[in-house]
């Protein structure tokens, strides 16, 4: 089993996505510079958070369209997993993995702050070990994270179950005064079409050890690992 | 022909406008009434083109494929010169 952490000129999350498989989990993980394309086979590749290209045109809207993306996308075809987070989350859905975009949030201010996720589906390669409406506790870091959608693309998404995770109060309570961003129906984690790439605007890598305050982030990348050793 | 062409990334309507509602209540702060205001983004690019309808093609497939995001943005095309 071997993972990739894909990392751009501006990527801030990469070592400590890196760490927690490597480290934490004990998942042979490689750090790869975009330029290098994906220099080898992978199981999954994980697009970290920061700020690629200074979110200049639009957060994760350049890396989305360099040549790497193109060897990822292939990666998507056959099957294997991706998993998005925050900037990484702008670039999947920049790229067309998922459907959506992440507008600059509804009140135009960086937002950093432990949320409460009500995680909508456990039938997932990254949900598999939650129980579905399990409340989790995940920290946000992002000002370009409100999620939308036409209203169409968004009925076919509940329909077909590839909401992952909603904000909600500690309680599992989704309403707007817990929707920190203003998202489309709280929705902050969306799957693909063929449920192997995940979009996730909150940061597993910060909730992956008890020192960190919640390991609940770790479930998402053990539910991946748990994935690969199932399907091979 | 070297062209040069105004491209203008707004939101579709009924789009959220974050940053214009904080822009029009600063305005506000300042004494300006306003009854609306919207952002938008102007890009000018010049190119060599074989006329300024193929110039206006090549700029609207930059939108499609780049400048532009379907899902919240509309552009308008305009060649300067």
């Amino acid at each position: 089993m071997r993972f990739a952490v894909v990392r751009f000129g501006g990527s801030n999350c990469d070592r400590d996505t890196w760490h927690v498989l490597q480290e934490v989990l004990g998942v042979d993980t490689d750090l790869v510079w975009y330029k290098e394309g994906l220099p080898r086979g992978y199981d999954a590749v994980v697009l970290p958070g920061g700020f690629s290209y200074g979110d200049y045109l639009r957060a994760g809207a350049i890396a989305a369209r360099t040549p790497v993306m193109q060897d990822i996308q292939r990666h998507v075809q056959e099957g294997k997993l991706v998993l998005g987070i925050c900037n990484g989350a702008q670039m999947s859905a920049e790229a067309g993995f998922v459907e959506g975009t992440f507008a600059v949030n509804a009140y135009p201010k960086f937002l950093c702050r432990p949320v409460h996720l009500r995680v909508e589906t456990v039938s997932s390669p990254f949900t598999s070990r939650f129980r579905e409406g399990e409340v989790i506790r995940l920290p946000i870091a992002h000002k370009e994270g409100r999620f939308i959608t036409p209203p169409e693309t968004m009925a076919a998404l509940n329909r077909e179950h590839r909401v992952a995770f909603r904000f909600c109060d500690e309680k599992g309570k989704v309403s707007e005064a817990t929707n920190h961003n203003g998202s489309l129906e709280s929705v902050t984690g969306v799957l693909g079409q063929f449920r192997n790439v995940l979009a996730l605007m909150p940061h597993p890598e910060r909730a992956s050890e008890e020192v960190l305050g919640s390991v609940d982030g770790r479930r998402i990348f053990e539910s991946m690992i748990r994935h690969v050793e199932i399907e091979g | 022909m070297k062209c040069t062409v105004r491209i203008t990334i707004s939101l579709k309507k009924g789009m959220l406008d974050p940053e214009a509602r904080a822009i029009r209540h600063a305005l506000e702060n300042l004494g300006f009434a306003t009854e609306a205001l919207s952002t938008a983004r102007v890009f000018l690019v010049t190119m060599e083109a074989a006329s300024k309808a193929a110039a206006a093609a090549q700029a609207a497939k930059m939108c499609e494929r780049l400048l532009a995001n379907p899902v919240i943005h509309r552009y308008e095309i305009e060649v300067l010169k």
